[in-house]
């Protein structure tokens, strides 16, 4: 694998990823993590969104007027998840019903559009592919990360199986208080600022001027 | 690149046609089983009521054709209270119904708490006949404090008490109104509460959290901390679906008959 490959694959992971370098796509990660199962569910529907719209938009990339460029990615994209969202209901109903608007709202995640607009436009479609798969991988990196200290302190849980178990004053079993704020939005927010501070702390070249 | 105005129209034509072929097939393609989890998921939802399948059990299509033979799905003249034979279960939609001014009736104000749109001229119950889970199962709805709650209430077959609710549907505040759909919550429903007074207007009513009383624990449900608001749909919710107004007549009807 030469050179620009590897950083097209290796970037979006960590020093150029969508969520805590170009804070895009928040809405639905705050949404979609007070569960592990939901979050890989929606990283893997917007990764693979993502990825065959960089691909779509790539091989059209010569043949799109640039007057009616935006629409026509967003006409390509919002297919794509259209698509999606019914794969889901057909063979994944219980985390279609938990995701519920938030499938359909990959249309508007910045993320997918954001690399259809920055990078499919002037690139081949391979590594337009390539760049779509890192950047939905590096969009599902965080998720991960939110849902599992959100599901873990949160419910005590991890993918619906008992890590801590519940205090129950009635029988006096288990220990664990749950910790309520985990399960609200804010959390997720709070979460995903520790990140942001964190890398950028570890890695100061990240660190915009003020 | 220059592109002529005609070259546009065509691309976007072009576009268009292709996107939307795409999305169509799709959808014709997985309507099946989509269609069949929506059952699924609603058959689910009246066996956990009934307390026929566990929380938490994934039901597969064998087990809830097998589960449903001892159940009929009964549709009723709301006005009335009697049921109405040889109506198919399948072709009301209480529901949509209810937004539909020729198909419902308007909600008395005194019920607006609700935000029930209207009240449904025909309603579909679920009789369960099962050995020990013998019950009659209602579909309920209505405002709690950010969403509509969609619900099934599990009643005694003699109308004497309840014996379960559940909430399918709602949007409430995780952690606080959503614990409408706790095992703690729930259980004093299927503990069983008074419907009714002699008088036969509906007695059962959700109170303020830990306020309900010795003497009046046989009707009264403790709300929950933190989602007063929650609690009060609730209560306006059952007002309404076991008044005159909701099921009232019908299960009036069954009071009597004491079956």
């Amino acid at each position: 694998m030469d050179k620009a490959t590897k950083s097209l694959l290796i970037d979006p992971l960590l020093d150029k990823n969508p969520i805590s370098i170009q804070v895009l796509g928040i809405c639905s990660a705050l949404a979609v993590t007070t569960q592990l199962k939901t979050a890989l569910v929606m990283s893997v529907a917007l990764t693979v969104v993502v990825a065959f719209s960089n691909l779509s938009i790539s091989l059209l990339r010569n043949k799109i007027p640039g007057s009616i460029r935006i629409i026509t990615q967003l006409a390509v994209i919002a297919s794509l998840v259209i698509v999606a969202d019914q794969i889901l209901q057909a063979y994944m109903f219980d985390v279609a019903k938990q995701l519920s608007v938030f499938t359909g709202l990959i249309i508007t995640n910045c993320i997918v559009m954001g690399r259809a607009e920055a990078y499919a436009m002037a690139n081949p479609p391979g590594r337009s592919f390539l760049d779509g798969i890192a950047n939905g991988l590096g969009y599902s990196v965080i998720l991960i990360y939110a849902a599992v200290i959100r599901e873990l302190f949160g419910s005590g849980k991890l993918l619906g199986f008992v890590i801590l178990p519940k205090f129950d004053a009635a029988t006096g079993e288990g220990w664990y208080t749950p910790n309520g704020l985990m399960l609200l939005s804010p959390a997720a927010f709070i979460l995903i600022g520790v990140f942001i501070w964190v890398q950028r702390g570890l890695a100061p070249k990240l660190q915009e001027k003020a | 690149m220059e592109f002529s105005n005609r070259y546009i129209v065509l691309f976007t034509i072009v576009v268009s046609l292709v996107c939307a072929f795409g999305v169509s097939s799709m959808a014709v393609a997985l309507k099946e089983p989509q269609a069949v989890n929506r059952e699924l998921d609603r058959k689910a939802n009246v066996l956990r009521v009934a307390g026929l399948l566990p929380p938490g059990e994934k039901l597969t299509k064998e087990r809830s054709d097998e589960l449903f033979k001892d159940i009929v799905e009964k549709v009723i003249d709301r006005t009335t209270g009697e049921v109405l034979e040889g109506v198919d279960p399948r072709s009301v939609n209480p529901f949509p119904d209810s937004k539909d001014p020729s198909k419902s009736d308007p909600v008395p104000s005194a019920y607006r708490l609700t935000q029930v749109a209207g009240m449904p001229k025909r309603l579909l119950i679920y009789e369960v006949n099962a050995p020990g889970h013998e019950c009659l199962i209602l579909p309920i709805w209505g405002n709690g404090l950010w969403s509509t709650l969609f619900g099934y209430l599990a009643v005694a077959k003699d109308a004497s008490r309840t014996l379960g609710i559940t909430y399918y549907q709602h949007a409430e505040t995780p952690g606080l109104g959503g614990e409408v759909d706790s095992v703690g919550f729930k259980k004093q429903f299927s503990d069983g509460k008074q419907l009714y007074d002699e008088a036969g207007r509906p007695l059962i009513s959700v109170v303020k959290a830990g306020t309900s009383v010795d003497d009046k624990k046989h009707f009264q449900v403790d709300g929950l901390s933190g989602a007063t608001i929650t609690g009060n749909g609730v209560h306006a919710m059952l007002q309404l679906w076991l008044s005159e107004h909701g099921y009232g007549k019908y299960l009036q009807a069954r009071r009597t008959n004491g079956t």
